[in-house]
């Protein structure tokens, strides 16, 4: 046991300071960092600095172009980056659907897309979810029936993140309809410009454009578009969910958050005294942050032990509970230290380039709404119910 | 960054938890705690034997540990067996002070309570003090040579048994200051120290002492006079981390025996871990016994850091496993139903523990405060 940073893992945090010292653009830390909303070339333009530097694919093996970075180095990446105001990389392609082809897809498949994913070619959504199949996704029914060399594709997806900037959507797709629903369903890569397919946005309760509808109107696509078997694509998709686990607590970003919340507490004045004096309020912050440093640990120490390759649904789920609800906590306790000042909800004020005289403290204007946004956190990705459901058939066998 | 156990803990953790449960069975464990000491003298020699006690120690002190993780490793699986011997008393907290504040000539009594041969207790909370640490309203005052003891103690562990007592009293200052507090280190049949023994709840052994007019020479006083707070802060720190470790072991074991009942209990027809009620709240219990590991983690490595840092861990520490422990063996009683209920299931006496461990040296609502004063101190 030894909570230290060793030399080495000293000297990468320190080359990874250095990186974001120079190579993240001031314009861009400043907009995350006042929680600005940022435009598709603010994200797509971080990715590619990253690729540049070869520090893209952290979870990918090293022959496929990833770092080769252990559970604390990407800790420490992880961290940093947050620490500096770098936004959060685009995991569609990079950390959802990488996974699955390095695993499951042809060569000719692996060739063709993962290059692309880091060169910025492809920008990827998700076709999980459907309007009748949430947390009961093997209940979907968007038909893939085959006709010669392709699938003719009919049926909706939902709640499709970032759909609109896309140009490849992976999709899960109903190909039978005997034996359980789990055994009648397909995974398909599909191109956004197919003729049949259209995107109508859905905007949140905050009233951004986050997420969309994704309609397909016999949309024909292409046999070799399938990834591994026809009818396993259950096995891929529930892989998917549970491969990506580094971030899957955010604990660096919700160090970020915590400091924030920190360095408002201060700001605001109950009685004339900072916020942060206040016993009531200092006990709900002194707990967030005892659980999040607790997290921390938890994180670290779940994801380097060597059975965490076994226990990856469980343990991802176990993180994934934790790291959101300690979120949601931030979330909650940060609006509430603003006070009357959380209301005010001047949305052009979110976007760069806003020049006019906040209303009300200048950190104010995003909490709100980051409160409303995140209440999708504890539902998205399996929602928390259904992540207690993994821990209770997979790790007690109940 | 590194979360595995060295070799040598490895293996002191194989071997106590395979005395433990060789030699530690539950009814065994009653027949010890109802005994007239409250522990067995004969268990007690075999631990020394097998260097439980040294553990504790640095190998100054005639150890061969001490560190934080050599505490928590060996609570916890002392925790898991629910085992009742002083180690807390005698070695952490006794030892402890005696370690830090103590001449060579002091010392040497380690060595006994090393070997397993002189059973030593910390007489250092008071009836009205609650859990702050400088709560310490039992004066001595010194003559030519001597020094008179006036007081009352409260709720001291392994007090009845114990052939030395490290015992607080104050010389200067008012009765919450840190500075002015002294630790003597004397026998515990010295004239005027009156030690009334009672079973606490949890199966261990406590007692109430008064102190009067109990005269000690200068050579019982431990460091400096007026000086000792901090020894006795650190020695708390140590007692929280080795209780916090205690109650991931007890923790794990209600677990442990709640899973087995929802997979064999059954009603309406079914196993009841079928019951997405109880699989939910069991997911829950899981999930957070990680995160009180983490956290006795995290303080266990910190006992090192400067002051702050480390008290800080501690509270953060006994807070989590304060509220955790109080989750997870509430929840494991309602879950079981009225089997829980009896003396004669095994998981009450485990959640009996686990629920009392919050009322030593400090509970959720103490540990919080003190984070939160910690935290402002150290951003001012």
């Amino acid at each position: 046991m030894d909570l230290n940073y060793s030399d080495e893992e000293l000297a990468f945090r320190d080359e990874v300071r250095k990186f974001l010292d120079e190579e993240l653009p001031k314009s861009l830390s400043d907009k995350v960092l006042t929680g600005k909303r940022l435009t598709r070339d603010d994200m797509q333009g971080w990715h590619d600095i990253l690729n540049n530097r070869g520090w893209l694919a952290d979870g990918w093996p090293e022959e496929y172009g990833g770092t080769g970075w252990n559970a604390v180095q990407k800790q420490i990446f992880e961290d940093e980056s947050c620490a500096a105001g770098a936004p959060r990389i685009i995991p569609f392609g990079l950390k959802m659907l990488a996974p699955v082809l390095i695993k499951y897809g042809s060569d000719a498949q692996k060739d063709y897309y993962l290059p692309r994913i880091l060169d910025g070619s492809d920008w990827w959504c998700q076709g999980y979810s459907e309007p009748g199949a949430g947390s009961d996704l093997a209940s979907l029914k968007t038909r893939a029936v085959r006709d010669g060399d392709h699938y003719v594709v009919n049926g909706q997806k939902t709640w499709t993140t970032l759909g609109q900037y896309a140009n490849k959507i992976f999709c899960l797709v109903r190909t039978s309809t005997e034996g359980k629903p789990q055994e009648g369903i397909s995974f398909l890569l599909i191109d956004m410009d197919t003729p049949g397919i259209t995107v109508r946005p859905i905007i949140l309760l905050e009233g951004t454009h986050e997420v969309n509808e994704v309609f397909f109107d016999d949309v024909r696509v292409p046999v070799e578009n399938l990834i591994g078997e026809e009818n396993k694509g259950w096995t891929y998709a529930k892989y998917l969910l549970t491969h990506e686990r580094t971030n899957i607590a955010n604990v660096g970003a919700n160090k970020v958050a915590l400091a924030h919340l920190r360095h408002i507490a201060k700001l605001q004045k109950i009685r004339e005294k900072p916020l942060i004096e206040d016993p009531y309020f200092a006990q709900r912050l002194a707990q967030i942050e005892m659980d999040l440093d607790a997290m921390s640990t938890t994180n670290l120490r779940l994801l380097s032990s060597p059975d965490s390759v076994a226990n990856a649904g469980p343990m991802s789920s176990m993180l994934k509970i934790k790291g959101t609800e300690i979120r949601q906590a931030i979330n909650d306790l940060t609006r509430r230290a603003l006070g009357p000042y959380a209301m005010p909800f001047v949305s052009e004020a979110l976007d760069a380039g806003y020049n006019q005289e906040p209303i009300g403290p200048d950190y104010a204007a995003p909490v709100a709404a980051d409160y409303f946004n995140n209440r999708k956190i504890t539902i998205y990705g399996g929602s928390n119910e259904i992540q207690r459901g993994i821990i209770s058939k997979m790790m007690m066998g109940l | 960054m590194d979360f595995t156990l060295t070799e040598d803990r490895a293996m002191l953790k194989d071997m106590v938890a395979r005395f433990v449960a060789d030699n530690y069975p539950l009814e065994k464990r009653h027949e010890i705690a109802e005994s007239t000491d409250g522990f067995s003298r004969e268990m007690w020699a075999q631990f020394a034997e097998l260097g439980l006690i040294g553990a504790l120690f640095s190998e100054e002190d005639g150890g061969f540990g001490g560190a934080g993780f050599d505490i928590s490793v060996l609570f916890e699986e002392l925790g898991r067996g629910l085992v009742v011997e002083p180690f807390l008393a005698s070695a952490i907290l006794a030892g402890g002070v005696i370690s830090q504040l103590g001449d060579d000539e002091q010392k040497s009594a380690l060595a006994d309570i090393i070997a397993g041969g002189r059973l030593a207790a910390f007489a250092h909370g008071e009836p009205d003090g609650r859990y702050d640490l400088s709560a310490v309203k039992t004066t001595c005052s010194k003559g030519e040579d001597r020094w008179t003891l006036n007081g009352n103690k409260a709720v001291v562990l392994n007090a009845d048994t114990a052939d030395l007592l490290v015992v607080t009293a104050r010389s200067s200052g008012d009765a919450w200051d840190e500075d002015g507090v002294c630790a003597f280190l004397i026998p515990a049949d010295t004239d005027g120290v009156e030690i009334r023994g009672y079973p606490t709840i949890d199966g261990l052994r406590a007692s109430e002492i008064s102190l009067n007019n109990v005269k000690v020479p200068d050579s019982a006083l431990l460091g400096a006079e007026g000086k000792a707070y901090p020894a006795v802060e650190m020695a708390i720190a140590r007692a929280n981390v080795a209780l916090c470790a205690e109650s991931i072991g007890l923790m794990e074991v209600c677990r442990d025996i709640t899973l087995e009942y929802l997979k064999t209990r059954k009603q309406f027809g079914v196993p009841i871990g079928k019951f997405q009620a109880l699989q939910h709240r069991m997911a829950t219990v899981l999930t957070e016994i990680e995160q009180a590991r983490s956290a006795v983690i995290n303080a266990a490595g910190r006992l090192t850091l400067d002051r702050i840092d480390r008290e800080k861990a501690v509270s953060t520490a006994k807070t989590l496993c304060g509220q955790i422990g109080r989750l997870v063996a509430e929840e494991a009683i309602q879950m079981h139903g009225g089997i829980a209920m009896t003396w004669e299931y095994s998981l009450p006496h485990f959640a009996k523990r686990l629920i009392m461990i919050d009322h030593q040296f400090g509970d959720v609502d103490y540990h919080m405060a003190r984070y939160i004063e910690l935290s402002a101190a150290q951003a001012a």
